[in-house]
């Protein structure tokens, strides 16, 4: 494409030539209109003229008769600039005046008429007349009449001053065209450089802003917000997959490690067996940890709103401690329950329920008595104390503070914020299993329900306490008294 | 266990063939398809005990394929195989008309114990008996009461829930898994030993006293609940 088609091309151009259609015509229209008034004026002047003249004959007429009239016709007639005169008898024979021909029966009518005419000196031919017939007594007839031609020269001037301008107005207007057109392309063209360098690759790349504050600056501007905003979510995507890539691999190599083991050990089918039972269990414990880790990132996004809903939380917590009342009893752990009753909240019941499952767990597998951990209370080396863990559901001013406690070690203050990062264990957990997420995935179902997750010394033991806004509401239904507090379960 | 007639429609030729001989090595008939406007003719057509329909499928995708079963009324049980294991993917697939939802990847055992349980509500509109009797083991839905050898045994509310769920399946292996969906309405994997513990005190309270266990542990899949030791 030549650099003048591309020109043409563009919406600057076109637009130029749309108002210079639209111009010209506009102006064309004034000057035909302007045309027209004049020729108005001319015509009414001429009419003017004509009747005083034909007046002043009249006059003539009545006061000389037919003869008299011929006089004065002749004697006008011979006038330089005289308008045009003709008086001729019944038989339609020339008298007197100026006109030698009109043609056949113009003067039978009276009136105006415009007419061509030949005059007796020149015969120039074309000419034209506005006139006025007057029938006399006798069968005489009289004209009175102004040669055109002025106003046909008045129409000649206003076409020229019409083609004239017209024709500056195109070359002025495509002329102002290109130019704009030129400028507004030059900066298209560089700002879709610039984005076919962010598309090939290139994200630090920004659209060129020159400043002015024009449209197409703020659109530049917009575009660069928007590229920003995109290279942000990009980062954070980048990051997530990166972590879950990083997060896979140590528990795809440990299976991949026992599988090889497994096939150089030659051994019988029994060890084979047993291997192969090894493996289905640790890529089932992959598929757990890979799940937990979606549905982190999935409360990470906000992705799962959708699942949100109000329910009862005291009823849905209420399940999970039930759930968790036989274990804990097992374990020889003093399980207290408190829920307030009547709270309601708009959420993931599945997430909570969820989450409050894995702090249990948690709460039950680290709180219990563990000899390794370093009790300062003298005699207690000789019996650990019975762990106690609770789980507290009440309202605390605009927030409702579901808290899960235990009597266990608890976690050193320095290791708070990042025990809740991504597979994260402490020393000491690391001989049991688990996979580290647990907190994170608790930490981040907080988060997407605009809460948040804290760690607190329980002293001793560790107190975590889930903190979510209080969006029910606040529907207090008048509950029964004797529900107020449900009983401990156990 | 009876035999049963099976429909699979999965459009991967591995997962399809893997679950036709599993269903196959213990008994069952299996026809299988691979895209979905094959398969909803031959569920339109076959008289299938249950349908086990993956979620995304060619031609016509799986929610569709129920959508389109259940509204020429054909009632017959579907489980919803997917990849998308969220719990709003799970809702979904419920609110299609899926009878019950297994996420991949999945082990054969719960797929099998799912599917053997959802095709017993086979006889739809014979209504929920209030009696439910199992040997000497009796329950009444009505009452909440349960008794063996017509001594009355106590339950918790959540054990009683337990026994009747066990009940109404009985001699189908029923997984963890399933327990904790019917018994306490959450969808997770229970990842330590809460509900073996809940089984084993309800089996304390129903089996404790009495010459024939009733309250069975299959290892590897989950518990069943048996008259008579197979």
């Amino acid at each position: 494409m030549t650099a003048l088609a591309k020109l043409a091309r563009t919406t600057a151009f076109k637009l130029t030539l749309a108002f210079l259609a639209l111009s010209a015509v506009s102006s064309g229209l004034v000057l035909g209109l302007v045309g027209w008034q004049v020729g108005a004026v001319v015509d009414q002047e001429m009419t003017q003229t004509i009747e005083a003249e034909a007046n002043g004959l009249s006059e003539q007429y009545d006061q000389g008769g037919i003869r008299r009239l011929g006089l004065i016709l002749d004697e006008r007639s011979r006038e330089p600039g005289s308008s045009l005169y003709l008086l001729t008898n019944a038989a339609g024979e020339t008298l007197a005046g100026n006109v030698a021909r009109l043609p056949d029966g113009a003067l039978d009518r009276p009136g105006f008429i415009e007419t061509p005419y030949e005059t007796v000196d020149v015969s120039t031919p074309g000419r034209r007349a506005l006139a006025r017939i007057f029938v006399l007594p006798g069968g005489f007839r009289l004209m009175v009449g102004h040669d055109l031609r002025d106003k046909a020269r008045i129409g000649a001037v206003m076409f020229h001053a019409l083609a004239i301008s017209l024709f500056c107005l195109a070359a002025l207007g495509a002329l102002g065209g290109l130019l704009v057109s030129r400028r507004v392309l030059r900066r298209i063209d560089a700002m879709s450089n610039s984005s076919r360098a962010i598309m090939a690759g290139d994200l630090a790349q920004r659209l060129p802003v020159s400043g002015s504050g024009d449209e197409l600056d703020r659109l530049a501007l917009n575009l660069n917000d928007m590229l920003a905003r995109i290279g942000e979510l990009m980062a954070g995507l980048r990051e997530v997959s990166d972590n879950i890539a990083h997060d896979l691999r140590t528990p795809l190599t440990r299976l991949r490690n026992h599988a090889e083991e497994a096939l150089r050990a030659s051994g019988d089918p029994q060890s084979y067996r047993a291997a192969l039972e090894r493996t289905i269990e640790e890529s089932d414990s992959l598929i757990r940890i890979f799940n937990a880790l979606l549905m982190i990132a999935r409360a990470e996004a906000g992705a799962d709103r959708a699942g949100m809903s109000e329910f009862d939380l005291g009823a849905a917590i209420n399940g999970i401690a039930e759930l968790y009342e036989p274990a804990a009893e097992e374990a020889g752990v003093d399980f207290d329950v408190r829920i307030e009753p009547g709270l309601r909240l708009v959420g993931n019941r599945e997430l909570i329920g969820q989450t409050i499952a894995n702090l249990l767990d948690n709460a039950l597998k680290y709180g219990a008595g563990d000899e390794t951990r370093a009790l300062p209370a003298p005699g207690a080396a000789v019996a650990p104390p019975r762990n106690a863990v609770s789980l507290d559901v009440r309202r605390v001013g605009a927030e409702v503070e579901i808290a899960v406690a235990d009597r266990g070690p608890g976690v050193a203050v320095a290791d708070r914020a990042r025990v809740l990062d991504r597979f994260v264990r402490l020393e000491g957990a690391r001989s049991r299993p688990g996979s580290g997420l647990g907190l994170s995935l608790a930490a981040a179902v907080a988060r997407m329900h605009g809460g948040s997750l804290r760690l607190e010394d329980n002293g001793p033991g560790l107190r975590v306490v889930v903190a979510l806004p209080f969006s029910g509401a606040a529907r207090q239904l008048p509950a029964p008294a004797a529900t107020a507090l449900m009983p401990a379960l156990s | 266990m009876t035999s049963m007639r099976i429909l699979i429609i999965e459009d991967d030729r591995d997962a399809a063939s893997y679950l036709s001989k599993a269903f196959r090595e213990v008994g069952h008939t299996v026809d299988s398809a691979s895209d979905g406007v094959n398969g909803y003719d031959l569920a339109h057509d076959g008289d299938y005990d249950v349908a086990i329909v993956d979620r995304m499928l060619p031609k016509m995708d799986g929610l569709s394929l129920i959508g389109a079963l259940r509204a020429q009324k054909i009632e017959t049980p579907v489980l919803i195989l997917s990849a998308l294991g969220q719990v709003d993917d799970r809702v979904k697939g419920l609110r299609a008309g899926g009878d019950d939802y297994l996420a991949k990847p999945y082990a054969f055992s719960e797929l099998l114990a799912r599917v053997e349980v959802l095709a017993r509500r086979r006889p739809k509109g014979a209504g929920e008996e209030t009696h439910l009797r199992l040997g000497d083991l009796e329950l009444d839905r009505l009452t909440h009461k349960v008794a063996r050898g017509g001594e009355e045994i106590v339950l918790q509310p959540r054990e009683f829930r337990l026994l009747e769920y066990l009940m109404r399946n009985a001699g189908k292996v029923v997984t963890r898994t399933m327990l904790l969906e019917h018994v306490w309405d959450y969808h997770f994997d229970p990842q330590t030993n809460v509900i073996d513990v809940h089984v084993s005190r309800l089996r304390g309270k129903i089996d404790k006293d009495f010459a024939t266990p009733l309250l069975h542990t299959v290892r590897g899949a989950g518990y069943v609940l048996r008259d008579s030791p197979r």
